[in-house]
């Protein structure tokens, strides 16, 4: 089991420790709810080093981020990032995925903890040998610092100007002493940043940004709050909502999906599945009763099964439970009624647009 | 950790505690620690006769979901309301107004087979 550079501060700030993708990590520390508030209302700070970095660099290295993924690489330009995924060729999902262009000819990749390996693989195999394809995952920290006040604590130690970096967009500058790169993206549905760094300044940065974040209430959060913060805002996780059973067109991920872009692995299938119609979709539901719907629980229509919950929570916000699931495409459209079996309790629910949490 | 020395528990991690023919049942500091913030709690009915080792209701929390086994055959007596409003009344005072359910005993000698304080101690800390 590895740790991150932060293993010890988790322990000391009293954080409860779970094994999650290979890695030792906190799943909670003061409590999930008082958690994913804080960072509702405030600011709070996230160890996510156990995430994987890959570099990509040389000419190739457009074409080949093109080939194995489905979003449309060039149109990224250096200071830009994206959210996409890789398919293997019968179109299940290989991992979501960051692509951040750093320069001309220079990309960062970054990857979900437990498929670091098996996305290393796939990805050398596609890889022509005139990329230089690095994997930095164990030498690179990665802190998500997001909230509302998450702009004021990290301006305090950096010159450079976060405010006018848009979503999805990052710079690399030097923020208490130490240069990075600092990224306006996040997993929470907050305005906040994602920091990449070398993991060597690991407690000097997370106690410089402690400090500044004092006067807001700065905590740190665990996987815990981690997951009810994206499921309000309906993001997938690998290994739930998506994985190599399913594509991104029935995930919800078309969006992403650029089939007009060119040859890419997977393409045929994914057009065909736009063409048809997916089968089974992703979707969100809200439910009307007080349970908690939970991962695997069937999902029922006439008393028949049509489908399975992939992710389920009590949203903290909404004081709801909520889940996000695949089901048949006949039960699928927003406005349909839907039951959820929680435990051999048949639950209504609502199909919703998601985000659950309309911001 | 707190575990006041007055109750008997199980190894399921529920209490009970014992004012004549009357147990009141609820679950351990450990217990909510483990679950984390509960959010619902389903309990029997008043009247509903319940068995030794058998489900009585189960907790929900955010992270987990748990079945609540009775330390004793009974019926139930009282349930507390207060706990179906404020859910986080068991994370904060496990043993006072997050108590769970009131039992009148069928058989008052059963206590003797719960745990005793050393004894609950010893089984959480391996």
């Amino acid at each position: 089991m590895k740790r991150t550079p932060f293993f010890d501060i988790h322990q000391k700030a009293g954080g409860k420790i779970v094994p999650f993708g290979g890695y030792e990590m906190p799943v909670q520390y003061a409590g999930i709810m008082e958690e994913h508030k804080t960072v509702r209302n405030a600011v709070g700070v996230f160890d996510v080093s156990h995430m994987g970095e890959f570099f990509a660099a040389g000419a190739q290295a457009l074409p080949f981020l093109q080939k194995i993924t489905v979003n449309d690489v060039s149109k990224l330009t250096p200071g830009k990032a994206q959210y996409s995924a890789m398919c293997y060729e019968d179109g299940g999902i290989v991992d979501d995925l960051l692509i951040y262009m750093l320069a001309e000819n220079s990309y960062m990749i970054v990857v979900n903890a437990s498929n670091i390996d098996k996305d290393w693989e796939w990805m050398k195999k596609h890889c022509p040998s005139e990329v230089t394809f690095e994997n930095k995952s164990d030498g690179t920290a990665l802190l998500a610092v997001q909230g509302p006040k998450s702009l004021l604590t990290m301006q305090k130690l950096t010159s450079a100007d976060l405010s006018s970096i848009p979503y999805y967009h990052f710079v690399q500058g030097n923020l208490a002493g130490i240069d990075m790169i600092i990224s306006r993206t996040g997993y929470t549905g907050e305005l906040g940043f994602e920091i990449y760094f070398d993991v060597r300044h690991g407690e000097k940065i997370w106690n410089a940004i402690f400090d500044a974040g004092k006067e807001f209430g700065i905590a740190p959060i665990g996987l815990g709050a981690r997951d009810t913060l994206r499921l309000e805002m309906g993001y997938c996780l690998y290994g739930n909502d998506i994985d190599q059973t399913t594509n991104p067109i029935e995930g919800g991920l078309g969006w992403i999906t650029k089939l007009a872009k060119g040859e890419f692995i997977a393409k045929p299938v994914l057009e065909r599945t736009k063409a048809d119609g997916p089968k089974r979709k992703l979707v969100g539901m809200m439910l009307h009763e007080k349970a908690v719907p939970r991962h695997g629980y069937p999902l029922m229509a006439s008393g028949a099964n049509v489908g399975v919950v992939t992710s389920g929570t009590f949203s903290p916000t909404l004081e709801k439970g909520i889940a996000m699931g695949y089901v048949n495409a006949a039960h699928a459209s927003i406005g349909s009624k839907i039951q959820i079996d929680v435990r051999g309790k048949f639950i209504d629910a609502t199909i919703v647009a998601l985000p659950f949490l309309k911001k | 950790m707190n575990f006041p020395e007055n109750l008997k528990y199980t190894k399921d991690h529920e209490w009970i505690r014992i004012e004549g023919n009357v147990g009141t049942i609820g679950i351990t500091e450990y217990a909510q620690g483990e679950l984390g913030d509960i959010v619902f709690i389903e309990l029997p009915s008043i009247g509903k006769k319940i068995e030794t080792g058998q489900a009585f209701g189960t907790v929900e929390a955010v992270k987990a979901v748990s079945d609540l086994y009775s330390p004793v055959t009974g019926e139930v007596k009282e349930v507390n309301k207060e706990i179906q409003d404020s859910p986080e009344l068991v994370n904060k005072e496990s043993y006072e107004r997050g108590w769970m359910i009131k039992v009148t005993l069928a058989n008052a000698d059963e206590v003797k087979n719960l745990l005793d304080v050393d004894a609950y101690k010893k089984l959480i800390a391996k």
